[in-house]
C-alpha cells in the first residue's frame, strides 16, 4: 500500500477511536496536523518528478478530504453526544415549586366586569355615580312617595343630618337619574356599584352589596325588549338556552314591574322531590332581580317626553349572582379579606364547570 | 295575607285545583309564598278523644304527671272503653274533649307516637298540644277542642281543627291593598282561572237615615264615616268554630265574639271595622286632627302624645281612639257590652302610615289602611257585621244608619287602545284589552283609538296609563311576552376612564395581591390607632344619622383601617403572609349644606341639578395595598424574603405603570408610616409635584396599637387622580428605535447620605443629555473609606445614538458632562 493510503488508514481508525471531543483534538493535530504523514506526504511532492506530481498530488488530496470527511463526521457525532449528556446533567426537577406571588380578583369585581363585557359587546354604555348619593336621586326622582317606607331609618342609612336629604344610595338606580338628567337619548346604559341597606350582618345578608342595573330609554322599547335583553344576559353568563321568566311585582320606578327568575343553569329545570337540586332548591328557576318598563313618572322627572321615549330598566345583586353561580355559602366571607377567598374564584367562575 | 282555600272557594267559583290557582295567583302578580297544610306532615290517625277520668300523680322528678282515660271511640282496645295516656298538661277537665295521637302516627318533625312504658304506666297515645301538630306555637296546654255541638268521638280531630285545608300565604305588593282581603282574592282568583265572582259586598253606600248617631267629619283625611247600632247583644254567646278556625288560619287570635266578627269581616272585606261600647260613648262623634300638646290612652293601656299629623276619633270626653290605628281605653267592647256601635270608616293611607309608625302601633287594620281600602265597600262590611252579630248573638240591628260624608269618585284616564299592545309587546288587540279591563271591573269607554277608563272603587292603584297597561299584562300572563335584544346604537365601548380602573386592579392582582371589598364604617379609634393628627384631612369624615353600629358612625376617608382589620383575621386565622388590596370610594365632608329637593312632576332646573351633584361628600376612588409576613416565604431555593417598604412601592409603581404613568418619589412623614421608610408618590402636573399617595413600612406604633405583624407595610393612593394623571399625558411621539451600537460605562457617584438616589439619579439624566439611553443603579455602599455621613452609588449608563455608532469618546464625554451636573445638584464626588 502506497505510504499515503496507509496515513489514511490510520487516520480513519484513530478518528473512528476517538471517544470524546479532547481526543477527537489530538487526533486531527497528529493525522492532518502540520507534522502529519499526510502533510508531510504533501510538501514532499515537491521532491517528486514533474510527471509524478499530479497523481501524487490527486491521491494527496483524495485521502485528505476522505479524513477530513470522516473527521467532521466523528465531530457532529461526539458533538451530539456530549450534549446530550450535559443535557442530562442539566436536567432538573420541574414538579418543584416556583417562588411567585399569587395574587386575585373579587369574584364581585370580576362578576361586574363580566357583565359589563356583555353589554358593551351589544352597543350599551357603562355609568357611573357616587355611592353617598341626594335623596332626591335615590327616592324623589324615582317615584318613591315621601312616606315610603324604604325612606324610613330602620332601611336606609342618612348622612347625619337627614333633613339635609343625603343618603347612602339603597340601589343603583340614581346613576339612572343621573344619566337620564345629563345624556341625550336614545340611551342604553348599565350601571354597576356598590349598595346600601340598614340590613343584618350575616351569612345571607350585607349591609353593603353590589348590584348591576341596567336602563335602555328609546323609541318603542317595551317588555318584550326587556325580555331579550335577559335572556341575552342570562345565556352569556350561565350558557345557551338558559332563559328567564318574568314574575309581576311592584316597583315605585317601574310599571308594569316584574322580579327576574332565571332557570337553573345546573337542573335546567329537571328537578323534584326525587331529584333534588342544591343550587335552584329543586325549584327549577333562581330569583334573580327586579325589572320593568321605566313608569313614566320617572321619565317626567328628567323632562323626557314620554309620548315619544320608552324604557326598560332591571337590576340584579352581584353578590347573589356570585353566590348561586359558585355555590358560595356565606357572604361574609366576601367581605372579610381572608386571604383565602379571592383565588377560589379564577376556576369558578367558568360556570360550565360548576354545572358538570 | 293568609287565605284558606275554603273560604275563597265560598265566595267564588274557581275552577282549579289549589296548586294550579297558587300558580294562577303568582302569575298575576300575587306570589303564593307558601300552600301551608298542616296535616300533610302529621302521618296516621288524630281523633276526638274524650277524657273519662284522671289522676294527678307526683313524681320524684318533681313533676305531676296525669294518668288519664281517654274515650276514643271505634280505636279503644277491644272490649274497653278507653285508652290510658300519660299526659303532662292540667288545662283539661273530665268530659273535655281533646285530640289524641294514636300509637303508629308520626307527628310534624318525624316524631312517632308509640305505646310505651312511663311513670308507671302503659301509655298508649299522646294527647296534642297545638305545637305537636304543627298547627301553631303554644304549648301552655293540650288542645281543648270545642264541646259545643259535641264533636263524635274517635272521629278525624284535624278535621275539625280545621288543619285539613290548604291557606295560602300570600305576598301582596303595596299597590295591591285591594287584596289585602278573601273578596279580593276570590275575584283575582275567579278572573284569572275563569271562574266567577259575584260581590257579597257588593251593596251600595245608602243615604244617611238623618236619625243614626251623630257624626261630624272636621278633617278631609276621613272623606267617609259610617255607623251602625247593634243592640241587646248576649254577651256571653261564643265564637263558633268555623270562625275561630278561620281566623286561626288567616293568623289572627280569637278574643271574644264581638271582636271575632269585626276582624273576621275585616278579612273577608278588606274593611276594617271598630266597635264601641255604644253606652259608654258621650255625644256626638267628632272625626279630627288632634291638637298640639293632647294625649291619648290606648287600648294597650298606654298614654300616648300626640302630633297634629295624628287623626282622632273624638267624643265629648275627648280622644277616644286614634282613627284606624288604635281604639281608646275607655269606649273598648267589654266582655258585657250588649249595645254596639260599629264603625266602618275610610282615613287617608298616609296620615294612617304616618301615625302608626310614630307611635309603633302596626295592625292589620292600619296596614290594610294605608294601602287604601275600598270606599265602596264600608258600609256593606258595616252592615255584615251587624248582621252576624245579630245572627250569632241575638242582637238587633238599628235602621238608623249614619252615612258622615261621601264615596268619593273614582280618577277617569284616557289612554290608546293599542298602548297595552306597545308597551307589552304582546298581541293584544283592542277588545281583549277592553274585556279584560271590564273583568277587572273598570268602566270603559271606547272612543275610537282610546280608551275612557275609570276603575271600580277598590282598584285605588289604576292611576296613570301605565298601571292600566300592567292590570292588562298581568291578567293576559307575562309568559305571553315574546323575547327580543333591542338594537342599541353603535357604542364607545368603556371609556378611557373605566379601562383604566380595571386595568390597575389587574395590575394589582397580577403583581401577587388578594382583592377584598371591606365595610366602609370606621369610628374614631379607627383614626386613633392611625396615629392621625387632628387637623389631618383624613378626619374630616362624613357622619351616619343611622350607623349600623354606635362604634363606627364614620364613614372610611381612607383604606387602611379596613384593610387593616383584615389582616388581623387573616393572622388570628394563621395566615401570616398577607397581601390584600382594595380599590373604593372614600368620603370625605366638605360642609356642602343641604340637598335640594325639586318638585318631581317635571324636570328640575339646570342650577338644582348642579346643586344635586355637587352638594355631597367629595367621594374620590383610593386603592390601597397591605403586606404583612413573607412577601416570598423561605423556600428549597431561597432564603424567605419578608415584605418591605420597596413591595408597597413597587405595588404603587406597578399600579401606576399599568396605565403609562411615572410615580416620581419623595421621602415623607405622614401617618401612619415610618417617618423614615416612608414615600410620597406624586405625578408632574404643569411640571409641578403633585402627590397622590404614600407607600412604606408602617409606623412600629400604628404596627402596635393594631397589633399588626412587625413590619407590615402599606400603599394608598388616590386613584382617581392617578387616572386622571393618565388621561392628561400627553399623546407620545413615538420615537423610532435606533439600531447602532450602545456604549456602556460605569459611574461611582459619592454624596452626603441623605441625598436620595432620585435627586442623583435626575441630575445624571439632564446632564447625560439625549445620548443617555439608560441608567441602572446597580450598587449602594458606605463605608468608613467613603468617610462619615457619606454613601457611594454605582451606576450603569448606556449611551446610544439615534443616527451614527457612537464612540468610546463621544460616550465619555456625556457621561462627563452627566457627573457634572449631579456634582452641581447634589455634591457628588467621582468614587476614588
Amino acid at each position: 500500500m502506497e505510504p499515503v493510503e496507509e496515513a489514511a488508514s490510520a487516520a480513519l481508525a484513530a478518528i473512528a477511536a476517538a471517544s470524546n471531543l479532547a481526543d477527537l483534538a489530538d487526533v486531527k493535530a497528529a493525522h492532518v496536523g502540520e507534522k502529519s504523514p499526510i502533510a508531510l506526504a504533501n510538501r514532499a511532492i515537491a521532491d517528486l518528478p514533474p510527471d509524478q506530481r499530479k497523481a501524487a498530488g490527486m491521491a494527496i488530496g483524495a485521502a485528505r478530504a476522505r479524513v477530513n470527511e470522516a473527521f467532521a463526521a466523528r465531530e457532529a457525532e461526539l458533538s451530539s453526544l456530549a450534549l446530550d449528556e450535559r443535557l442530562r446533567a442539566e436536567a432538573v426537577d420541574v414538579t418543584l415549586p416556583v417562588a411567585q406571588p399569587v395574587g386575585a380578583i373579587h369574584p364581585v369585581t370580576a362578576m361586574i366586569h363580566q357583565m359589563c363585557d356583555i353589554f358593551v359587546a351589544m352597543g350599551w354604555e357603562v355609568a357611573d355615580g357616587p355611592e353617598a348619593e341626594a335623596e332626591w336621586l335615590n327616592f324623589d326622582a324615582l317615584n318613591f312617595t315621601p312616606d315610603h317606607p324604604a325612606r324610613f331609618l330602620s332601611d336606609t342609612l342618612f348622612l347625619d343630618p337627614p333633613e339635609h336629604h343625603k343618603l347612602l344610595r339603597t340601589q343603583t338606580s340614581p346613576v339612572q337619574m343621573r344619566t337620564l338628567l345629563t345624556r341625550d337619548l336614545p340611551l342604553y346604559i348599565v350601571s354597576p356599584g356598590k349598595v346600601y341597606r340598614a340590613d343584618e350582618y350575616d351569612a345571607t345578608h350585607l349591609p353593603v352589596f353590589h348590584q348591576l342595573e341596567g336602563l335602555a330609554v328609546d323609541k318603542g322599547l317595551g317588555m318584550a325588549d326587556l325580555r331579550g335583553t335577559l335572556d341575552h344576559l342570562a345565556q352569556s353568563l350561565f350558557g345557551d338556552g338558559i332563559e328567564t321568566r318574568l314574575r309581576p311585582h311592584y316597583f315605585p320606578f317601574t310599571e308594569p314591574s316584574a322580579e327576574i327568575d332565571v332557570r337553573c343553569f345546573v337542573c335546567k329545570g329537571e328537578c323534584g322531590p326525587d331529584k333534588p337540586c342544591r343550587t335552584c332548591k329543586s325549584e327549577g328557576w333562581i330569583e334573580w332581580g327586579g325589572c320593568g318598563v321605566v313608569n313614566p313618572r320617572v321619565l317626567a322627572a328628567a323632562g323626557i317626553d314620554t309620548d315619544v321615549w320608552s324604557g326598560f330598566a332591571f337590576g340584579m345583586g352581584i353578590d347573589r349572582t356570585v353566590m348561586f353561580s359558585t355555590g358560595a355559602r356565606d357572604l361574609r366571607d366576601f367581605v372579610e379579606g381572608d386571604m383565602r377567598f379571592a383565588p377560589l374564584f379564577g376556576r369558578l367562575l367558568d360556570l360550565e364547570e360548576v354545572a358538570a | 295575607m293568609r287565605a284558606p282555600l275554603s273560604w275563597l272557594r265560598e265566595l267564588a267559583e274557581i275552577p282549579a285545583e289549589t296548586v294550579e290557582i297558587a300558580r294562577a295567583l303568582t302569575d298575576a302578580g300575587l306570589q303564593v309564598e307558601r300552600i301551608d297544610d298542616p296535616s300533610s306532615a302529621i302521618d296516621g290517625p288524630v281523633v276526638v278523644g274524650q277524657v273519662l277520668d284522671f289522676v294527678d300523680e307526683p313524681q320524684k322528678n318533681g313533676k305531676v304527671i296525669r294518668w288519664c282515660h281517654v274515650d276514643v271511640g271505634e280505636h279503644n282496645p277491644d272490649g274497653e272503653n278507653a285508652r290510658g295516656i300519660v299526659c303532662g298538661a292540667h288545662n283539661f277537665v273530665v268530659g273535655d274533649y281533646v285530640a289524641v295521637a294514636l300509637s303508629g302516627t308520626t307527628l310534624p318533625g318525624g316524631f312517632l307516637i308509640a305505646a310505651r312504658k312511663t311513670y308507671g304506666h302503659v301509655s298508649d297515645g299522646m294527647i296534642c298540644a297545638e305545637d305537636e301538630l304543627g298547627l301553631g306555637e303554644d304549648h301552655a296546654g293540650i288542645i281543648v277542642l270545642p264541646s259545643d255541638p259535641a264533636p263524635q268521638v274517635g272521629s278525624d280531630a284535624l278535621e275539625l281543627l280545621g288543619a285539613r285545608e290548604a291557606v295560602f300565604d300570600i305576598d301582596v305588593t303595596p299597590d295591591m291593598g285591594y287584596c289585602l282581603s278573601v273578596r279580593g282574592l276570590a275575584r283575582e282568583a275567579a278572573q284569572i282561572t275563569g271562574g266567577r265572582f259575584d260581590d257579597p259586598y257588593a251593596t251600595p253606600v245608602p243615604a244617611d237615615s238623618g236619625r243614626g248617631y251623630t257624626v261630624r267629619l272636621d278633617t278631609p283625611n276621613c272623606p267617609l264615616f259610617t255607623a251602625i247600632k247593634v243592640t241587646g247583644i248576649d254577651p256571653a254567646a261564643p265564637t263558633p268554630s268555623w270562625m275561630v278556625r278561620r281566623l286561626q288560619a288567616a293568623g289572627m287570635r280569637p278574643i271574644f265574639l264581638g271582636v271575632d266578627i269585626a276582624n273576621y269581616v275585616m278579612l273577608e272585606s278588606g274593611q276594617p271595622l271598630h266597635t264601641y261600647d255604644l253606652t259608654s260613648l258621650r255625644g256626638p262623634i267628632v272625626v279630627r286632627q288632634a291638637k298640639l300638646g293632647e294625649k291619648i290612652t290606648t287600648l294597650d293601656k298606654l298614654e300616648r302624645a300626640l302630633s297634629v299629623e295624628d287623626m282622632l276619633i273624638t267624643d265629648d270626653s275627648g280622644a277616644i281612639g286614634l282613627a284606624g290605628v288604635m281604639g281608646g281605653l275607655d269606649t273598648e267592647l267589654q266582655h258585657d257590652t250588649t249595645d254596639i256601635l260599629i264603625e266602618a270608616a275610610w282615613f287617608d293611607p298616609a296620615t294612617i302610615g304616618r301615625t302608626y309608625r310614630r307611635h309603633k302601633l302596626p295592625s292589620e287594620a292600619s296596614r290594610r289602611f294605608e294601602r287604601g281600602v275600598d270606599q265602596g265597600v264600608a258600609y256593606a262590611a258595616g252592615r255584615r257585621c251587624a248582621e252576624l252579630l245579630r245572627d250569632l248573638a241575638g242582637g238587633v240591628i238599628s235602621d238608623d244608619v249614619t252615612i258622615a260624608g261621601a264615596v268619593q269618585p273614582m280618577p277617569t284616564q284616557t289612554i290608546d287602545a293599542d298602548l297595552p299592545r306597545r308597551i307589552l309587546g304582546v298581541d293584544v288587540p283592542a277588545t281583549k284589552v277592553v274585556e279584560v279591563l271590564r273583568a277587572s271591573g273598570v268602566a270603559v269607554e271606547e272612543q275610537d283609538s282610546k280608551l275612557r277608563l275609570t276603575p271600580p272603587t277598590w282598584r285605588r292603584d289604576l292611576v296613570d296609563p301605565y298601571d292600566y297597561v300592567e292590570e292588562v299584562g298581568q291578567k293576559v300572563g307575562y309568559s305571553a311576552i315574546p323575547s327580543r335584544v333591542p338594537t342599541a346604537p353603535a357604542g364607545r365601548g368603556y371609556t378611557a376612564r373605566q379601562q383604566a380602573q380595571w386595568a390597575i386592579i389587574q395590575a394589582l392582582a397580577a403583581a401577587g395581591f388578594g382583592e377584598t371589598l371591606t365595610l366602609p364604617f370606621i369610628g374614631a379609634p379607627d383614626l386613633d390607632k392611625l396615629g392621625l393628627t387632628a387637623d389631618d384631612e383624613r378626619r374630616h369624615v362624613v357622619t351616619l344619622a343611622n350607623p349600623l353600629s354606635d362604634a363606627q358612625p364614620w364613614l372610611r376617608t381612607t383604606l387602611l383601617p379596613g384593610l387593616m382589620a383584615a389582616v388581623n383575621r387573616n393572622t388570628s386565622r394563621s395566615l401570616n403572609d398577607v397581601r390584600l388590596f382594595e380599590a373604593g370610594s372614600v368620603f370625605l365632608e366638605t360642609g356642602a349644606g343641604v340637598q335640594v329637593m325639586p318638585d318631581v312632576s317635571c324636570r328640575p332646573d339646570e342650577s338644582e341639578i348642579t346643586e344635586l351633584f355637587a352638594r355631597l361628600p367629595k367621594q374620590p376612588v383610593h386603592l390601597a395595598a397591605v403586606l404583612a409576613g413573607d412577601w416570598l416565604p423561605a423556600r428549597w431555593d431561597a432564603p424567605a424574603q419578608p415584605a418591605t417598604w420597596a413591595n408597597a412601592v413597587a405595588a404603587a409603581d406597578a399600579v401606576a405603570g399599568a396605565i403609562g404613568v411615572t410615580l416620581e418619589r419623595r421621602a415623607a412623614a405622614v401617618a401612619p408610616w415610618h417617618p423614615g421608610r416612608c414615600a410620597e408618590l406624586g405625578v408632574r402636573a404643569g411640571g409641578e409635584f403633585v402627590a397622590i399617595g404614600y407607600a412604606g413600612e408602617l409606623h412600629p406604633k400604628v404596627v402596635a396599637d393594631w397589633g399588626l405583624p412587625v413590619g407590615a407595610c402599606a400603599m394608598e393612593l388616590d386613584a382617581d387622580a392617578l387616572v386622571a394623571a393618565a388621561d392628561a399625558l400627553a399623546p407620545g411621539e413615538i420615537a423610532s428605535l435606533s439600531s447602532y451600537p450602545a456604549v456602556k460605562q460605569d459611574v461611582a457617584l459619592v454624596v452626603d447620605v441623605d441625598v436620595p438616589s432620585a435627586a442623583v439619579e435626575a441630575a445624571l439624566r439632564a446632564g447625560a443629555g439625549e445620548l443617555l439611553e439608560s441608567m441602572r443603579l446597580f450598587d449602594v455602599f458606605t463605608g468608613e473609606q467613603l468617610g462619615n455621613g457619606k454613601k457611594s452609588l454605582a451606576y450603569s449608563l448606556v449611551f446610544r445614538a439615534p443616527d451614527k455608532t457612537l464612540t468610546e469618546a463621544d460616550a465619555t464625554a456625556a457621561k462627563e458632562s452627566a457627573v457634572g451636573a449631579a456634582a452641581k445638584a447634589t455634591g457628588a464626588s467621582l468614587r476614588a
